[in-house]
């Protein structure tokens, strides 16, 4: 009844591209002439050793880092310097290594917030909250409740997000992400310090929106079974440079890439 | 209040007078999206309708089978009720049971067609639809996951309404002949059938007449008074029998609204929101809730600690003679109003309690103190005495004469005798017309001139002429000595500390009893947390020192208890240990209503009993496990096993001259 269980990939469009961008930070050089795209509809995985620049990919990627050289193209328009907000605003949502929550605010609220960009009332309507502003916050609330419900996390719906478990704040987070019905999502660790049940867990939803959604999606992960099962395509970095961008089972078996991992070219697992 | 119309003979006749006379109240709820989504009795007759036109067209017809596999929706109840009005025999799953299972069923039963919930009842009749060759549909509620499934078989439970709703509009005739498909519905039709989870064996398919569960749903709704303005939550199995009466055939006799939870983690508060005014739960239920409420107390504050103790004390001393009517001091009064307002009515309300009228527990003998504990703080909780092949009501406490350690007088209808082996037998018109595809079962059970071997050991308490249930007639036991040893009594003593989830008694035939105990995560977990425990699994924290400790004790307090039983003395724990996992239906450990499986567990954990009576302190012990989605892997732990001090007994009295 199940469809084949290869996934098909079928390439889109080109969503994102980065060009040759280099990064550094004083002496340290982050990134090294890096280029690779992101094609719509793709699960696309930046993988690579600790410090291998990956975080500073995706910081690049959303704006909050402005690269020494090369640039991003996004929808076909390239851009140098933007700004995260910007970058919000254009459709590019991020979850975060560290978790980045509003941990006083319930789970509600944490979602909620992730509409904010798509609020059109202005501050006096929204504090006031009648008429026009009222009419818009129960449609913004409609569609968190159906990410909520999409996320299973209703139980938790009014619980104030720094008294859940890591595994759940990390849900939350995807949640509010996904709150700004973004075009591409960047994922940073979404597994990472979670057990084989949560780690599991995380992979459907992330598979998921994919599919549900349509939703773009660039992850970093260090878990490489997950990467392999989730991902269509993977770039891998060391040193800031880019060293493979192929198909999961390719870069399983790429030299360069059992070299940057264990040194010595023995075997294939990460 | 509605007639009781008698020729209103099958639950999709009751709907068609629902629809008439109840027309704009509301039938069923549901949260979704955060909000209470209402269907009207008139509204659900269109989505009954609408799908059961619809899966006519699919193909289902009188006399089939159908599976129903899902948790309480709306759409699953209405599915119920659409089927049955084609004449078609609904045949309700646990939504947690593994493929296998649900294997056995669906091919026992020879559906033709299955309505399911989700994805993940979907992927699980995949793996085993070659085994199903009768099965031709599947209906699915829920699209999420299933976009890129091959839909040959597969049918969005939408499409089948859009369907059914077309030939509405344009068939003319479609109308009038679904309604005199109702009509031609008998009484003696089968309504249902129920796979009971038998605490042996393959599960048996329990038939339930119309007659048998109409009958019934009657009879319980007038011994309770229940009209159509009650409010229920719907939120136990729909393949456990007690779901099939309140949430629906009750339902649909009295009128009265069915609130299905957003999911079954919310139920708590789903509850709370719509204040439900009548329940029906197997204990575990009233524990759990219990276990959750000691829990949150020991993390409140010291005044709030000081309060509730204080209150409870007091609860405990008056709040039961209250409830019965008892004349009890003004002061007493006085306190238990205070406590009332303070304590117990937030309490209640906490826990969506406030509005109940009347709660029964039933499928399992509940701890004498856990039912006070609730009857003290004024809910007016009841025990109930049923089975699957009665349509539920064997025996139920009337208001005014409540028993903690009784399950009260025969139901209306219904006769109850003990046998010469002491087993309940009982004769209803709730009774079952058998076992489905097999006549070897139900002879074992039910005699020619239409009495019911329960199966279980039970006598009529002389004190309150109620019938008073010890425990499975096979369970009873002796020790070698001859002592009495009735497992179940001491496990539900064992199970009222809110550290224990769940008790394993051994001593049949044996020298002396031993238990096998399993901590309850909330509970241990949270003391864990206050005594600066640390620990790193499940099986660590059941493994750790100090909890030996604290379950020692209580071991220790039980057996102090039933030292003061004569009967009972003989019967106490010598030795323990505590189990590395949970016990899980899905290792076939519990059944699917969460009973203890005695016989499969001193099997499967055969090392460790052997341990524990060769004197051993240790025991090493490999055992597989089942995850839910089917998969086993095996997990291996090294087990302490501890010896407790038992109490004499107490000397006979000695007869007081008079």
């Amino acid at each position: 009844m199940k469809g084949s269980s290869t996934r098909d990939v079928d390439l889109g469009t080109v969503l994102l591209a980065v060009e040759n961008v280099s990064l550094a930070f004083g002496g340290v050089q982050a990134l090294t002439n890096v280029s690779f795209d992101i094609r719509e509809g793709e699960i696309r995985a930046i993988i690579g050793p600790n410090g291998a620049g990956k975080t500073s990919m995706l910081n690049v990627v959303n704006g909050f880092y402005q690269p020494n050289s090369g640039r991003i193209i996004f929808k076909g328009e390239p851009r140098t310097a933007m700004r995260p907000y910007a970058a919000a605003q254009g459709g590019i949502a991020r979850t975060f290594q560290n978790l980045a929550l509003f941990r006083g605010m319930t789970v509600l609220d944490n979602v909620m917030a992730g509409r904010a960009l798509k609020m059109r009332r202005g501050f006096f309507w929204q504090l006031i909250r009648h008429g026009p502003a009222l009419k818009e916050e129960v449609e913004h609330r409609r569609g968190v409740e159906e990410i909520i419900d999409f996320l299973e996390i209703a139980a938790i719906r009014k619980i104030q997000v720094g008294k859940l478990p890591y595994g759940l704040q990390k849900r939350v987070e995807l949640g509010r992400a996904l709150a700004m019905e973004p075009d591409l999502l960047l994922l940073d660790e979404p597994m990472a310090g979670m057990n084989l049940e949560e780690k599991e867990d995380m992979s459907r939803f992330i598979l998921d929106v994919n599919r549900e959604y349509g939703t773009t999606i660039a992850l970093i992960e260090h878990d490489m079974g997950v990467v392999m099962d989730l991902s269509d395509r993977v770039v891998v970095l060391d040193y800031g440079q880019k060293i493979a961008d192929a198909t999961p089972d390719e870069v399983k078996c790429d030299k360069n890439v059992i070299r940057a991992y264990l040194g010595e070219p023995h075997g294939t697992s990460a | 209040m509605l007639s009781p119309d008698l020729t209103l003979d099958t639950v999709p006749k009751l709907l068609l007078r629902n629809a008439r006379a109840l027309a704009g109240r509301p039938a069923i709820r549901h949260k979704d999206l955060g909000i209470w989504q209402t269907w009207t009795w008139r509204e659900t007759l269109d989505q009954v309708r609408a799908f059961s036109i619809g899966l006519a067209e699919l193909g289902l017809k009188r006399g089939d089978r159908f599976a129903v596999i899902g948790g309480n929706r709306p759409r699953l109840y209405w599915a119920i009720c659409a089927g049955q009005a084609l004449g078609a025999v609904p045949v309700p799953v646990y939504a947690d049971a593994v493929a296998e299972e649900m294997a056995y069923v669906l091919a026992h039963a020879e559906v033709t067609l299955a309505v399911v919930q989700d994805q993940e009842q979907v992927d699980k009749i995949a793996a085993v639809a070659n085994r199903l060759s009768h099965l031709a549909r599947v209906v699915y509620d829920e699209p999420r996951g299933l976009k890129d499934y091959d839909h040959g078989r597969l049918i969005a439970f939408e499409e089948v309404q859009r369907t059914g709703r077309e030939k509405l509009a344009s068939d003319g005739e479609c109308l009038r002949r679904w309604e005199d498909g109702i009509a031609a519905g008998k009484d003696s039709d089968l309504s249902i059938i129920l796979y009971t989870s038998g605490t042996t064996g393959r599960s048996k398919g329990v038939m339930l007449t119309h007659q048998n569960t109409i009958i019934s749903a009657r009879n319980a709704n007038a011994f309770d008074h229940l009209e159509q303005d009650e409010e229920v939550i719907a939120y136990l199995p729909l393949a456990w029998v007690g779901d099939y009466m309140l949430s629906y055939v009750q339902s649909y006799a009295a009128g009265y609204c069915v609130n299905c939870p957003e999911t079954p983690e919310t139920v708590v508060q789903d509850r709370r929101e719509i204040g439900t005014t009548y329940a029906l739960a197997p204990p575990r239920v009233y524990e759990n809730l219990l276990t959750l409420i000691m829990v949150r107390m020991a993390d409140a504050g010291a005044l709030k600690r000081k309060l509730f103790d204080f209150f409870l004390s007091v609860a405990n001393r008056w709040g039961e003679k209250i409830l019965d009517g008892e004349r009890v001091p003004l002061t007493a009064r006085l306190l238990y109003g205070l406590g009332n307002f303070l304590i117990y009515g937030p309490l209640k309300n906490q826990f969506g309690l406030s509005r109940i009228r009347v709660g029964y527990t039933a499928g399992e003998a509940i701890g004498p103190e856990i039912f006070r504990f609730y009857r003290a703080l004024g809910l007016n909780l009841k025990q109930l005495y049923g089975q699957t092949e009665a349509s539920v009501y064997v025996t139920a406490q009337p208001d005014d004469e409540v028993d903690a350690e009784t399950v009260g007088k025969p139901s209306p209808g219904v006769e109850v005798q003990i046998s010469e082996k002491g087993e309940v037998l009982y004769r209803s018109p709730g009774v079952f017309v058998g076992y489905y595809k097999d006549p070897d079962r139900t002879a074992e059970v039910l005699t020619t001139d239409g009495w019911v071997h329960s199966g279980d050991a039970g006598f009529f308490d002389p004190k309150t002429g109620q019938l008073k249930i010890i425990d499975r007639v096979k369970d009873v036991g002796r020790l070698k000595d001859g002592t009495l040893f009735a497992p179940k009594y001491i496990e539900n003593k064992l199970k009222f500390y809110p550290n224990i989830r769940e008790a394993v008694a051994i001593g049949a035939g044996r020298d002396f009893v031993c238990a096998m105990v399993n901590i309850d995560l909330t509970a241990v977990g949270s003391w864990a947390e206050r005594n600066n425990v640390v620990y790193g699994s499940y099986q660590e924290l059941a493994g750790h020192p100090l909890v030996y400790d604290m379950i020692a004790q209580h071991i220790d307090e039980v057996n102090r208890s039933l030292a003061e039983e004569e009967v009972m003395a003989g019967a106490q724990i010598r030795r323990f240990l505590v189990l590395h996992k949970e016990l899980d239906p899905d290792d076939g450990e519990l059944t699917r209503t969460q009973k203890i499986r005695r016989g499969h567990i001193v099997d499967r954990y055969s090392p460790l009993v052997e341990a524990l009576y060769n004197g051993s302190t240790q025991a090493q012990i490999t055992t597989e496990i089942t995850f839910d989605d089917g998969h086993k892997g095996t997990i291996a732990a090294r087990i302490t096993i501890r010896d407790i001090n038992s109490y004499p007994a107490p000397a006979p009295k000695l007869e007081r001259a008079a």
